[in-house]
Formats: structure tokens, C-alpha cells, sequence
């Protein structure tokens, strides 16, 4: 058996005051690191939401983002016929959609941000049953009015119920706000797809992406060979979801480096704090540890004790800090969406997997800074140390 | 028997050992060649001026130093020649040390401090506990097995420490001057507390003190100067 873990509780708990710097240290990094990973997560998360597996996204071959596509009647006609499309008594669940990106006015600042316009066609609540109405109505095909999503209705000014908002020369009247399960979406406004390209004075028949409800998620594959064997179609076809996945991906990344490289520097700091509660801590106990090494413990005893002495302050410290960014989750915020620069509301997602990690951070944190102390602790020639003070 | 002629066969040999501390360019002969054989069940008071090396004698038997040249051979093991770790489970096996300042754990109560050498034995839990509050009763300290050190007097504490010096019944017992901190009283307490060890329980106990009052209470007394040990009184044998 080695040094009693009592032994390290309790001296850790007497000299609980400069203990107290490492664990604030390491409670901050540790929280700073899981609050920028919970960012990314739940921005990966709103949009990978967005997407369904059971969707297909078609956009012209070589776009990269669905606002540079373009797709004209004909060649929507033409996907129309694929196989594995849903069918029911309204024909097929396709919907053709056309995207102009316009400023609005953000309620928080005042100032302008992009908002994503969507035109759709009246089988989008076939091809996206998620979305729902939750306020008005559903817009009427034909007449001037759009729908919100409950993120920009929040986000933008003049977006209430039975207000007119002027796009493209045209006044549209907010009819409806719906709920996408706090997804992409619900950072959009809706209306008739035909309609929005009269008011921007495009050509009627081109759109930008259509979007197809397939029988099946299995039925992707044969739907995908359908058309890009197609010699009339040059096009490119996604699982939604994997559109959306892709499309996260440059800011997700951009947050996780960001947050690592913030949390590593951070991190350092915390590990300098922790060597230096830990050196004092020895300092403090060198008589100690030569008593227990004349009483027969061995350095790897002493080394051990020392050790756990440090992760007992890690391991505090990171649960404090999972305690401060903890009420952070679902947290609603918003970032601009790098492929369509458009303004896109998402949530904090502290995951168990987040938190898991934070935690190990933290055990890092203090396996780096208390090792050097315990080494040295180890070491420490008996006899001398009996002499000190 | 002690002996101090490095032609005795008992329980502990000490032969030609040498301790030179270097300081920077100065260098500090302690131990000179010394010699001295202690049989088991021995009692001797080792004194001599500040300075002189008692510590550091205590230390080498006690497998906390390393000499600088000589051998140190205690129930028939040259412990200069162990490893780190073997000496380490040598100490715990065959030395109860007894300091000037006590050095109980602060933090522990008196029973985990006693209870401290025994954890490194292959005991039960409950065979720790019994032989815990068998030592601590005999330095008539029961009835503060759950106090901590900086609820003890002096005279306590140390009590408390030759319970954990006893508790794992070791070869023999090494006390650096463990009055030096008590007023008189306690010390006298403290001695008959190692007089009745000697007597009683037959333990070999060396013992370092300035006080002639302490070293009157050992049957041997020997003299360190110079870096050897010389007899001050008692049986020293030829
Ligand atoms: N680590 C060391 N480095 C250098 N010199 C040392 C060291 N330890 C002890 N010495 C020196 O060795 C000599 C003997 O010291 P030691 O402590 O053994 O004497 P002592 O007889 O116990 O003295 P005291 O009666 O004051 O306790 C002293 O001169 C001391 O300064
Ligand atoms: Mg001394």
C-alpha cells in the first residue's frame, strides 16, 4: 500500500487558499475550452439538423455553394421523372427553390445583416415535414406574402405578424412564422418561388437548387446514378444532410482551432499555476516527505502522492469550469454562415462527449504541472531533507 | 555487547565507515574510519559536541545517507550495498526512528500517524487497528488516538512518534535527540518511556543526546570526536 489518499486530501484541503489560484486557472481554461467547443458543436449540429437523410439536394455541377447554382425548368422537369422520388396524390415531393440573399436590419444593433430568402415551392411542407407553422399562416402561392423563421423573426426588425417587408420593388406581407426544429431554416424567410424571381426581375424558370423527398434514404444512390448519368443534366446530387454537414464544416473548424489554440495558451498559464501551487506546497512539506520516506515509503510512493495531489486540484477545477459554461447550453446565439454569408442562429451544445474532454483537459492541466514538483518531491535526498526546517 | 575494536559478531557492524560532506572547495570530514558493533538488545547513548557527526552516524545506520566509504552490516545485510527501493523496504522492516522535532504528520491524527509504517506490511485492516492502539497504550496515549499533533503537548507528540517507531516491532530503534525540544519533565517521561522499551521489550535502542541526564539513563555511553567513537562509561567490550 502506498501514502494513504487521506494524506492527499487532506493536505491539499489545509493549503486550500493557494490551491485555490490553480483551480480558478484551471477552471477558466477548462471553461473557455468547452464553451468555444460547444459553439462549434452546436453550429455543426444546427446544420447537419437542417438537412435530412431521406433529402436529396440537386445544384448545377460545380457549384459549391446552393447560391451560386442554377438550374432552369427544364432540367427541374427532368429530375422530376427520376426514380425513387416520393410520390403521393399531389404528384412528386420535389420542390424547386430559388435563394436571393437580402440586408435587413437586426433588432439587437440596428445595423444590416444578410438574411437567406428563400422561394419555395407549395410541396415544401411535403419535402420538409419538419418545419411547421407556428404563428399565421402558410404563405398563399401567387400572392405577395412570406413566412419566417422563428430565428430571423427574432433577429430582424419588421418581421412581426401582418407587417410588409419590401424586397426586390415588392411590398410582401408577413403572414406566417414557422419553426424548423432550430435548424439553418429557421434563420430564413419563405415565399413563393416564382414570385421572388418576378421581384428580383430574374427569369421565371431558373432556380437555384431543388430539393426531392426520396422514398427512402436507400433510394439515394439510384436517384443520384439516375441523374447524373443523365446526358440532358449537369448536375450535382447530395444528401442533404451531407450539404449541410459540408457547409458547417469551415466554421466549425475555424472555431474548434480557434478555441484549442485560445484554451492551449490558456492552458499553459493554468499549467505554470499549477507547478508553482504545487512547489509551494512541497516547499512547504519537504520535512514531510523525508518522514515518510524514513519511514519506508518509496519515491515512487512520494511521486505518487504528489501526482494525485495535483489531479485532485486539476480534477476540481475542471469541474468548476464545467459548472460555469454548463448553463451556457442552448444558449442561443448567432454567427454568419461563411457559405452564404448570411446570418444563422444556433444554440450552445455542451455534450457529455465536451464535457468528457474539458475534464481530461483539466487532468492534463495538472498531470503537466504537478509531475515536475513530484519528481522533484521523489528525489529529494532524505537526510538532507530531515535537516531543512 | 558494543564494541568498538570492529571484532564483534552482533546485530549490527559497523566497519571503517567514512562520511566526507563537500560544501563548494571545503570538505568536511565527519566519520573517520569509525567502528562499533552493537549486540541486540543494547541500549547506548552516543554524545558528543555539536557538530561532531551524531546525526550523521544516525542517519547512515538508518539507511537515510550513504557513506562515503566503510560498511554498515545490521542481522548479517550490508545495507550500503542496497538499491534505493531495497533500502527503503529495509527501513520500513528494521528502524523506528525517533526525531528531536517530533515530525508526526500534521494533518493526520495519531492513530494514522501511527498507523503510517504498517500500511507499507501486508496487515489487515483490523490487525493495523489492534497493534495501533497496543502502541499508542503503551506510551499511555489511548485516549488520543483521534487527536491531531497541533492538539497534543510536546511530550504527547513525541509519545506519539515512538508509538510509530514501535509499532512495526523493528530491529532497532534510532533516536536523534528526542528530548531535545521537551522541558524536563517530559523528557523524563520520554525516557522511561525508552528505558522501560530496553528493559521490558528487550528492544536494542541507540539514542544521541546532549543531556548527561539522558545519557545517564543508557547502560552505555559512547563518545564521538574526532570522526571516531570513543568509550565514555559502561561495558564496552574488548
Ligand atoms: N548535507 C551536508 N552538507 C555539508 N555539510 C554537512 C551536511 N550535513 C551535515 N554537515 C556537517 O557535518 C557535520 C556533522 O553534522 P551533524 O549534524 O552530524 O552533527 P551533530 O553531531 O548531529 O550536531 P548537533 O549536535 O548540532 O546535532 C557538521 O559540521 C555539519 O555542518
Ligand atoms: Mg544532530
Amino acid at each position: 500500500m502506498g501514502i494513504p489518499v487521506l494524506y492527499t486530501i487532506r493536505s491539499a484541503q489545509v493549503r486550500w487558499v493557494p490551491n485555490l489560484v490553480a483551480v480558478v486557472s484551471i477552471a477558466g481554461t477548462v471553461a473557455v475550452f468547452v464553451s468555444m467547443l460547444a459553439l462549434a458543436s452546436g453550429f455543426r449540429a444546427t446544420l447537419v439538423a437542417s438537412g435530412s437523410a431521406q433529402n436529396a439536394l440537386v445544384r448545377r455541377a460545380g457549384s459549391t455553394a446552393e447560391v451560386e447554382s442554377v438550374l432552369t425548368i427544364e432540367e427541374v422537369r427532368t429530375i422530376q421523372d427520376a426514380p425513387g422520388i416520393a410520390r403521393d396524390d399531389q404528384g412528386p415531393q420535389v420542390s424547386p427553390e430559388a435563394l436571393v440573399i437580402v440586408a435587413r436590419p437586426l433588432r439587437q444593433t440596428g445595423t444590416d445583416a444578410n438574411v437567406q430568402l428563400r422561394g419555395v415551392s407549395p410541396r415544401v411542407w411535403a419535402v420538409r415535414p419538419n418545419v411547421r407553422i407556428v404563428a399565421g399562416r402558410a404563405f398563399t402561392p401567387g400572392l405577395p406574402e412570406v413566412i419566417v423563421g422563428k430565428h430571423a423573426a427574432r433577429a430582424y426588425q419588421g418581421t412581426e405578424l401582418g407587417s410588409t417587408l419590401r424586397f426586390g420593388g415588392t411590398a410582401w406581407k408577413v403572414v406566417g412564422i414557422f419553426d424548423a426544429g432550430g435548424t439553418a431554416f429557421d434563420s430564413e424567410i419563405w415565399c413563393d418561388a416564382v414570385l421572388l424571381n418576378q421581384a428580383f426581375q430574374r427569369p421565371a424558370q431558373i432556380f437555384q437548387s431543388v430539393t426531392v423527398r426520396l422514398v427512402s434514404p436507400d433510394a439515394f444512390s439510384s436517384f443520384k446514378d439516375a441523374l447524373t448519368a443523365d446526358p440532358r443534366l449537369r448536375v450535382q446530387v447530395d444528401r442533404e444532410i451531407d450539404y449541410y454537414r459540408k457547409n458547417s464544416q469551415a466554421v466549425t473548424r475555424m472555431i474548434e482551432i480557434l478555441g484549442t489554440l485560445v484554451a492551449f495558451i490558456m492552458g499553459i498559464g493554468a499549467v505554470f499555476a499549477g507547478l508553482n501551487t504545487m512547489y509551494s506546497a512541497l516547499s512547504a512539506r519537504v520535512r514531510e516527505v523525508a518522514v515518510l520516506r524514513a519511514l519506508g515509503f518509496g519515491a515512487l510512493s512520494v511521486l505518487g502522492a504528489f501526482l494525485l495531489e495535483a489531479l485532485l486540484i486539476a480534477a476540481i477545477g475542471g469541474l468548476a469550469g464545467l459548472f460555469l459554461v454548463l448553463p451556457l447550453n442552448g444558449w442561443t446565439t448567432s454567427t454568419i454562415n461563411w457559405q452564404t454569408f448570411s446570418h444563422l442562429s444556433f444554440a450552445f451544445r455542451v455534450t457529455p462527449r465536451l464535457a468528457f474532454e474539458g475534464f481530461f483537459f483539466a487532468l492534463g492541466i495538472g498531470f503537466l504541472g504537478g509531475l515536475p514538483p513530484a519528481w522533484r518531491a521523489a528525489r529529494w535526498p532524505v537526510a538532507r531533507a530531515l535537516r531543512e526546517l | 555487547m558494543v564494541r568498538l575494536d570492529g571484532q564483534g559478531q552482533g546485530l549490527i557492524q559497523v566497519r571503517g565507515l567514512d562520511k566526507v560532506y563537500r560544501r563548494g572547495s571545503e570538505v568536511i570530514h565527519v566519520l573517520q574510519g569509525l567502528n562499533l558493533d552493537v549486540d541486540a538488545g543494547e541500549f547506548v547513548a552516543f554524545m558528543g559536541p555539536s557538530g561532531s557527526g551524531k546525526t550523521t552516524l544516525l542517519n547512515l545506520l538508518g539507511g537515510l545517507d550513504r557513506p562515503s566509504a566503510g560498511r554498515i552490516i545490521v542481522d548479517g545485510v550490508d545495507i550500503t550495498r542496497l538499491s534505493n527501493s531495497e533500502l527503503a523496504r529495509w527501513r520500513a522492516r528494521h528502524v523506528g526512528f525517533v526525531f528531536q522535532t517530533f515530525n508526526l504528520i500534521p494533518v493526520l491524527t495519531a492513530f494514522q500517524n501511527v498507523e503510517l509504517p504498517l500500511l507499507l506490511t501486508r496487515l489487515s485492516r483490523a490487525e493495523r487497528r489492534q497493534r495501533v492502539e497496543a502502541a499508542l497504550r503503551l506510551v499511555g496515549l489511548a485516549d488520543r488516538m483521534k487527536h491531531y499533533p497541533r492538539e497534543l503537548s510536546g511530550g504527547q507528540e513525541q509519545r506519539v512518534a515512538i508509538a510509530r517507531a514501535i509499532v512495526t516491532d523493528p530491529t532497532f530503534l534510532l533516536c536523534d535527540e528526542p528530548t531535545g525540544d521537551l522541558d524536563r519533565r517530559s523528557a523524563e517521561e520520554i525516557l522511561d518511556l525508552l528505558v522501560a522499551l530496553h528493559r521490558e521489550f528487550g528492544k536494542t535502542i541507540l539514542l544521541v543526546t546532549h543531556d548527561m541526564r539522558a545519557a545517564e539513563r543508557a547502560p552505555v555511553v559512547l563518545h564521538l570526536d574526532k570522526g571516531v567513537l570513543v568509550e565514555a562509561r559502561g561495558g564496552v567490550g574488548v
